[in-house]
């Protein structure tokens, strides 16, 4: 084939490509290469500011102990706070997502939809207000009980913070935020399970349930996760509201429900940012090359997550 | 264990359009009953109306009786789950469980029903129902493969495995080789023959010579015009309809004369 071809033949070397089609896999491939350019940018930025942090004696550090010992509680009270939130959202969302695309009725659930996707417009410092001043109080009891009853767990252990303003706090108005994404995205999924796969299981006696289980639910599953990453996400990213909600003194502790909370990473950068000057600010930044350095490698976790078992996605 | 089936004044609807009209028909055991029809007649309806997969969408229902060995199945007291694990329906398009190995994919019905079953006495089964779909020589050393990798014909052969699993007293199949060669084709024609020994079949198709070559009876369902219900024409004999049709628009329809 390429024995008669000369050099003057148009189609040597490549084939022949519509223009519309040169166009946008142009276009496309500019924006991807765009998106790698900022992300670069944002990580460069980072690495060069958060080097002074790096390379600076201990005591200059806030805190006086040195980076690490500065950036770790941080570090652990902001995957602490997303976890209790993606565990508390993710069930949730996937239920309400059901219920949406396969028990609630037609014109119900076109409304729950709407405000479920409606959540996810409310701004997170609305939130952040709702957690002090509405559920942190009417916490209290709740967190006593658990004091009282399961006291024995260390998550458990109190004392009872008397605000209500804790991780457990914290974490709740988290999960509140992050179910409208979880939500929609499962429910888009569910939605799009064929009918053939899900007749595939009427067909053998199942009930609804277990069509749900059968036929739903596996081939949602990396739809799932991918909507629960994105919810991570936010979370560990979230500012405004764990700022307001969060009342931090001490440092690392499983403690859930008493008054020594470590911050999050996002909310310290908000609240001593203002205050902050010289190697202080560089601290700061590390710690936000940390956060940016944690939410990559969730992703990455997720995809593994979703891409291990590809073949069987059912996405072919 | 294969039942009969007799159906009476079935009027089948999608909310408020009736799409088959008063059908009348008595399904015999151990044999093979063929509808043929032109596309848009309520061939799908009707056999969806038999083991109650038609209600799956909304609005649609049916007036009249479907007795299968002495019960009605509309009756008020019956549950169409329990409908389904008796009579179980294969496909036009293979559908296995594209999130299932070929192996879950077999025992995916048997696990509804008998959750506690034994690894060894299932494994048994599931052998049991690839053999008897004719794809165990071509499946047994990939059975924690996907379903989804198989081919088209084997897919489908997979779903006749994972319908006949249940031990269900009819089989009903829509079109089941429309998306086949020829050679899956008569695979599956070759099994059907076979398992009409041990279940009621009911088939429908677009292919002639495979309703020639199966089936015991054939129904030619037909519609007078658009939006017009779709109505059972003649019941009879495969050998009649394909010799001596009592109406003159069968024997239109399968020797090709038709509109
Ligand atoms: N889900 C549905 N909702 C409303 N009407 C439907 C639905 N499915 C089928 N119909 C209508 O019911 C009538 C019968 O359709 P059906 O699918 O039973 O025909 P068929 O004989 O199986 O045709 P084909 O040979 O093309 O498969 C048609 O008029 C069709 O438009
Ligand atoms: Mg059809």
């Amino acid at each position: 084939m390429t024995a008669t071809r000369t050099p003057s033949d148009p189609a040597a070397g490549r084939t022949v490509r519509r223009r519309g089609d040169r166009v946008f896999a142009g276009s496309a491939k500019g924006a991807g290469i765009l998106i790698l350019v900022i992300l670069a940018g944002v990580a460069a930025f980072l690495v060069a500011e958060a080097l002074p942090a790096v390379t600076a004696p201990g005591e200059d550090i806030p805190g006086g102990e040195g980076l690490g010992a500065y950036i770790g509680p941080l570090l652990f009270g902001t995957l602490l706070a997303a976890v209790i939130a993606l565990l508390v959202a993710t069930p949730l969302a996937v239920a309400i997502a059901l219920f949406i695309a396969y028990y609630a009725p037609r014109r119900l659930a076109q409304g729950l939809g709407y405000v479920v996707d409606l959540l996810a417009a409310i701004p997170s410092i609305v939130y952040g207000f709702w957690g002090i001043y509405w559920l942190a109080p009417r916490l209290v009891p709740f967190y006593e009980w658990l004091e009282r009853n399961l006291g024995f767990v260390p998550f458990f252990a109190g004392p009872t913070s008397a605000t209500g303003r804790t991780m457990l706090t914290a974490g709740l108005v988290l999960a509140v935020m992050i179910l409208p994404i979880i939500s929609a995205i499962s429910r888009e999924v569910f939605l799009q399970v064929p009918a053939l796969h899900r007749e595939a299981a009427l067909a053998l006696g199942a009930t609804r349930w277990e069509m749900i289980r059968m036929a739903v639910l596996p081939y949602g599953r990396s739809g799932v996760i991918g909507g629960a990453m994105l919810g991570l996400g936010r979370a560990l990213g979230e500012t405004m509201a764990i700022a307001l909600v969060l009342s931090v003194s001490g440092g690392i502790t499983v403690n859930l429900i008493s008054s020594g909370n470590p911050s999050t990473i996002a909310a310290n950068v908000a609240l001593e940012f203002p205050e902050s000057s010289g190697v202080d600010v560089n601290t700061l930044i590390a710690s936000g090359l940390a956060l940016f350095v944690i939410t990559f490698a969730v992703n990455m976790l997720a995809r593994w997550i979703v891409n291990r078992r590809a073949d069987f996605s059912g996405a072919n | 264990m294969a039942k009969r089936i007799d159906v009476s004044d079935l009027n089948i609807y999608y909310g408020n359009f009736l799409a088959v009209e008063n059908v009348t028909v008595s399904i015999e055991p151990r044999s093979i009953t063929a509808l043929i029809g032109p596309s848009g007649c309520g061939k799908s309806t009707f056999l969806r109306s038999l083991n109650r997969m038609h209600e799956v969408i909304p609005g649609a229902r049916v007036e009249g009786k479907v007795v299968m060995d002495g019960q009605d199945l509309y009756a008020p007291d019956v549950d169409p789950v329990d409908v389904r694990q008796h009579i179980g329906m294969v496909f036009q398009r293979p559908n296995p469980f594209p999130t299932m190995s070929i192996y879950d994919n077999v025992a995916a019905g048997i696990r509804l029903n008998n959750k506690k079953m034994k690894r060894a006495d299932l494994d048994t089964l599931v052998e049991r129902s690839l053999r008897g779909a004719n794809l165990w020589n071509e499946v047994k050393d990939r059975l924690d493969r996907p379903g989804a990798g198989l081919s088209g014909g084997q897919q489908q052969r997979l779903c006749i495995a994972r319908a006949i699993a249940i031990e269900p007293d009819v089989l009903l199949m829509d079109e089941p080789c429309s998306a086949l060669d020829p050679i899956s084709t008569l695979a599956i024609e070759d099994l059907m023959t076979e398992l009409k020994e041990r279940f009621t079949i009911v088939i429908v198709t677009h292919n002639m010579q495979q309703a020639a070559r199966v089936s015991e009876q054939t129904g030619f369902f037909n519609l007078s015009g658009v939006g017009q219900p779709g109505r059972l024409i003649e019941f009879n004999s495969t050998e009649k309809i394909f010799s001596n049709p009592d109406e003159k628009a069968t024997e239109d329809y399968i020797s090709g004369r038709f509109g």
